[in-house]
């Protein structure tokens, strides 16, 4: 059989297979740019009433430090907050808060209502700074180690024991000083 | 209960199709007439008992049966009845129902209307739509069933959205799928020619107006999409190189090779290998469309919700009858015995030029697609590839073929020259300078590109006329005559001067829109007002208002031309409580020169408005175009040589003097 | 009751009532920069930069919050003084290659960017090969004798039609 006339097949079957591949991909999921590259320098004023804003020194500590990106008017962050809670307890890092375009009673009564699982929260209005992080939802989440490095970023809520068990994971790896995750 | 005989229904069609699937089959290789005698019937009750379950969906729908589940999800009681109705297909289940709905159609029209064509022929083409249709019964009975209820049954639908009723939106889909899945006769044919081992010009006679009706239907679901977008969505373009626009796209080129090479196999019984294997890669870009769009595995405004679950079923079928399909023709091509030879300047030459230039835009059309996918499965790295990307590699490709689209129609089959054309071709070359010289006349913006553009429409314009010009042989005097002859003119060659010609028009249309669209961005107060073009705006401020679920805020612009009042275009700002969204609505005027359109935004604070007002020059032209195009395709259809199989009546008269005369 | 005659009204009513001007969702519009020659570069770059949270929208035409925010963020970058270069490239330094609709040319995406020369020049080369094919059957081919060139003649004027 001449070859010309097998080249369609043999094309298609190629075809098919990165097909098959990108069944188990997910388009959506945009790595980070960020990995591995220090955090942006900022500065965020604290949330109306308080006083422990949210700035780049803040994460220069030496710790470990988990960043999450957040919103009172956004669904997915209530369902990952007991998580936070749970972390914000066991003490394996240091959880600050970046919150993304709210208003100030808004939040208020949020964290009222939940639980305030952060040590610092920086209030974002204009969501610039959210920018600089990469950000381009909510909620996202990010380790950063003790050199101030971004070392990892989740997108969408850690709510199911899949996700949550790995950043866990992650956070352990990283906190030991080791390299990927 | 209707809801359980529309699923009844749907199990019988598969027990049918499985029948169809494989009796002729058997018939036809055993010459077997009784069984070979099955297919028709099959295929007739096979439509029917899709057609009832559909009408079942239906029903559902128009009396709100929330108790079904994909009513109770696409469906409200307060929508209106068209978009009752409509909904039907709006939704992932609906339209597979109407994949399969009209897939049987086209089998069940292949019975009726296949009259010419021998039985065991015939069967085999049925058969092979059978097995299609049972590929996709399979799938919507296991995994997207229209028909499944719930109880208790919820007070309302939650299909409410005031974004998707629209009667663009109602229509666009059928006439797609009439298109996209029309092109299964075509490779049903293909199938049964490679089966049989035999493509001769008769084949090519009995396929050509199956290919010629798909692509009509092809053509017109993608300009309404288009327009649709562009008027009825506002986003500003017509076309966005999206993944699901591309998965219409890129069966459409691909069929308009096929039309073309039909056509060499008929009449020169010559390109049957390509022929064939441009029927099976048309629908196979069918079916890989309907992959892409069900499957997540691109990002697209279009994509139904995605399941990744339906998308290995729908690959698993991809791969079934695509790769089977490929694997009969490496088989079964060389069996195929070359015909008719011919010299490289000829209309067939020029034909495969066409077909070489057509396959190689669905190439790249398919690279840019699925280029990101490529890349993620094999480095893990993700790029995207928007409009920027075929604007540079699609059109230039299309200069080409537009060149040769003027010219090929106008040569002789077999072996002609140039030389034997110049007049026309001088006359399509002053067709292109008297275009360009029109476009600066009226213009002041220059642009070598959008001249190159123009050049090429007025080349197209008058090279597409000369074909019934020529055709006329006008003489001073003789006008009569010329109108006997113009009369004479077989249908098809109308067919094929329309049809180019609604190439030109839309070629003008985007050229033109695209380059001298005159655009404004400014800050305006009320009272104030801007040039466009020859239109003035006058801005008269905002109102506020309260929509269903947004707060809306309203300006007025007071449109002038030549100092006299033109019209009142209203744009508006939505914005939405939860999540907290914007959209701006535009106003649009269109008209055939060109259409107004108007947007308002945010208020600066300081009593003006940011708005932006656009003339787009010759916008509609673009639709238009296509839908002279597709005029053309349907003029082809009507030529009695296509429908009947039957030899015209200069022929008839011909061979009945050559009888008369041996 | 429809019948024949209130059809093709209907139509027509049909037809006027999609053309009147109507108000439909669109182009995203906020305050221009100043300069216009500084604006008209901010544009441009509008269209090649990713809206990402839509569904395969450029900034330029979406609605969305973060769209706005990223053509304010281009406009602020343009009226500072960086070049078209430059202010991409803040966007790609936050979000990576895919902010941007047009790939970068680099090895990953050579065959992306040079594929369709490289499909064109294989149906160049599928063209040739074939001709040569023609002409060598060509060559084996017999001759006509007059009387065959006057049927072939009439026969091929007749099947000139389409």
């Amino acid at each position: 059989m001449p070859f010309r006339h097998l080249l369609p097949f043999i094309l298609f079957v190629v075809v098919a297979a990165a097909l098959g591949v990108g069944l188990t991909l997910k388009p959506k999921d945009i790595p980070s740019a960020l990995i591995d590259q220090p955090i942006p320098e900022f500065q965020l004023p604290p949330l109306e009433g308080k006083d422990n804003g949210l700035e780049s020194d803040h994460l220069r500590t030496g710790d470990v430090h988990v960043v999450n990106v957040f919103a009172s008017w956004c669904l997915p962050c209530k369902a990952e907050h007991p998580f936070l809670m749970e972390l914000a307890k066991s003490g394996k890092a240091k959880l600050s808060g970046i919150n993304y375009k709210d208003k100030p009673k808004n939040i208020a009564k949020w964290l009222d209502d939940l639980g305030d699982p952060f040590g610092r929260i920086g209030a974002d209005h204009d969501g610039r700074v959210s920018i600089d992080w990469g950000v381009y939802g909510v909620p996202e989440t990010f380790i950063v180690d003790g050199a101030g490095r971004i070392r990892m970023k989740y997108l969408g809520p850690l709510n199911n024991s899949d996700r949550t068990e790995a950043f866990l994971e992650c956070l352990d790896t990283i906190s030991n000083g080791g390299d990927a995750c | 209960m209707i809801s359980e005989i529309g699923h009844f229904a749907l199990i019988l069609a598969l027990a049918v199709a499985a029948l169809q699937g494989t009796l002729p089959l058997v018939g036809a290789w055993r010459g077997d007439a009784g069984l070979v005698g099955t297919a028709r019937p099959a295929a007739i009750v096979q439509f029917m008992l899709v057609a009832l379950a559909f009408g079942c969906l239906m029903v559902a729908y128009i009396t709100s049966d929330f108790s079904v589940i994909n009513v109770a999800n696409n469906s409200h009681s307060a929508k209106p009845l068209l978009y009752k109705i409509s909904g039907v297909w709006g939704n992932h289940e609906g339209s597979l129902l109407l994949w399969i709905l009209i897939l049987t159609f086209f089998g069940a029209a292949v019975a009726v209307f296949g009259r010419n064509l021998p039985d065991a022929f015939r069967a085999r083409v049925l058969a092979v739509q059978a097995l299609i249709g049972i590929g996709f019964l399979l799938f919507v009975l296991f995994t997207s069933n229209p028909f499944l209820r719930v109880f208790p049954p919820p007070m309302d639908g939650s299909g409410l959205n005031p974004l998707l009723q629209d009667p663009g939106l109602a229509f666009h889909p059928p006439l797609l799928y009439l298109g996209y899945v029309g092109f299964s006769t075509a490779f049903s044919f293909a199938i049964a020619a490679l089966i049989e081992g035999r493509v001769d010009p008769v084949w090519g006679r009995w396929v050509r107006p199956w290919v010629l009706g798909a692509w009509c239907a092809l053509t017109g679901g993608i300009a309404l999409g288009s327009w649709w977008a562009y008027y009825e969505l506002g986003w500003g373009g017509w076309w966005f190189w999206d993944p699901v626009e591309n998965a219409s796209f890129m069966p459409w080129l691909a069929g308009t090779a096929l039309l073309h090479s039909v056509i060499v196999v008929e009449k020169r019984d010559a390109l049957k290998t390509w022929t064939v294997l441009l029927a099976i890669l048309t629908f196979s870009l069918s079916l890989l469309g309907t992959f892409l769009v069900r499957s997540g595995v691109l990002t697209s405004v279009h994509a139904f919700a995605t399941d990744p679950a339906r998308g290995v079923f729908i690959l698993a079928f991809l791969v079934a009858v695509v790769g089977g399909s490929l694997a009969l023709f490496a088989v079964r091509a060389p069996s195929l015995k070359g015909g008719g030879v011919f010299a490289p300047i000829s209309r067939e030459g020029f034909l495969v030029l066409n077909n070489l230039l057509l396959a190689a835009a669905v190439g790249t059309v398919f690279l840019g697609t699925l280029y990101p996918l490529f890349l993620d499965a094999i480095a893990g790295e993700k790029v995207s590839v928007g409009p920027p990307y075929f604007e540079r590699t699609f059109v230039p490709l299309m200069v080409p073929l537009v060149l040769l689209m003027a010219v090929g129609p106008l040569l002789k089959w077999k072996r002609s020259d140039l030389a034997g054309i110049a007049g026309r071709l001088k006359a399509a070359a002053l067709g292109a300078a008297l275009a360009v010289l029109a476009a600066v006349y009226w213009v002041d913006a220059y642009s070598a590109l959008a001249f190159a553009g123009i050049a090429l429409a007025g080349w197209l314009l008058v090279g597409a006329a000369a074909i019934v010009v020529e055709r006329a042989k006008f003489r001073p005097g003789q006008v009569g005559q010329s109108i006997v002859r113009l009369a004479r003119t077989p249908w098809a060659t109308w067919g094929t001067t329309v049809a180019h010609l609604g190439m030109a028009i839309m070629i003008l249309g985007v050229t033109a829109s695209e380059t001298w669209q005159v655009e404004k961005l400014q800050v305006m107060r009320p009272g104030e007002s801007v040039q466009v073009g020859a239109y003035q705006f006058t801005f008269e401020g905002t109102v506020l208002e309260d929509g269903a679920n947004y707060a809306s805020e309203r300006g007025t612009f007071q449109v002038s031309r030549d100092g006299k009042p033109f019209v009142i275009l209203e744009p508006e700002q939505r914005r939405y409580p939860v999540p907290p969204m914007t959209t701006t609505e535009a106003a649009i005027h269109p008209m055939i020169s060109g259409d107004l359109y108007a947007v308002v935004g945010d208020p600066n604070g300081d009593g003006g408005w940011s708005t932006r007002i656009y003339f787009k020059p010759l916008v509609s032209w673009i639709w238009g175009g296509a839908l002279i195009m597709m005029l053309g395709g349907m003029l082809s259809l009507v030529d009695r040589r296509h429908r009947v199989g039957a030899p015209s009546r200069a022929r008839a008269r011909k061979t009945r003097v050559a009888e008369g005369a041996a | 009751m429809l019948n024949a005659t209130k059809m093709p009204a209907l139509g027509i009513a049909l037809l006027l009532a999609l053309m009147l001007p109507r108000i439909v969702g669109a182009v995203a519009v906020d305050p221009p920069l100043e300069d216009p020659t500084l604006e008209a570069r901010a544009q441009a770059l509008f269209l090649d930069l990713r809206c990402l949270v839509c569904q395969n929208q450029s900034i330029s035409d979406s609605n969305a919050d973060l769209a706005r925010d990223l053509r304010a963020i281009v406009r602020e970058r343009i009226a500072a003084g960086d070049s078209d270069e430059e202010a991409r490239n803040f966007l790609v330094d936050r979000y990576g290659d895919w902010v941007l609709l047009q790939p970068p040319v680099k090895k990953e995406t050579w065959i992306l960017w040079f594929g369709p020369l490289a499909l064109l020049g294989f149906a160049g080369g599928l063209g040739v090969g074939l001709y040569r094919r023609r002409e060598a059957k060509e060559a084996a081919a017999q001759p006509l004798d007059a009387d065959e060139k006057e049927q072939l003649k009439s026969l091929m004027d007749d099947a000139d039609d389409a």
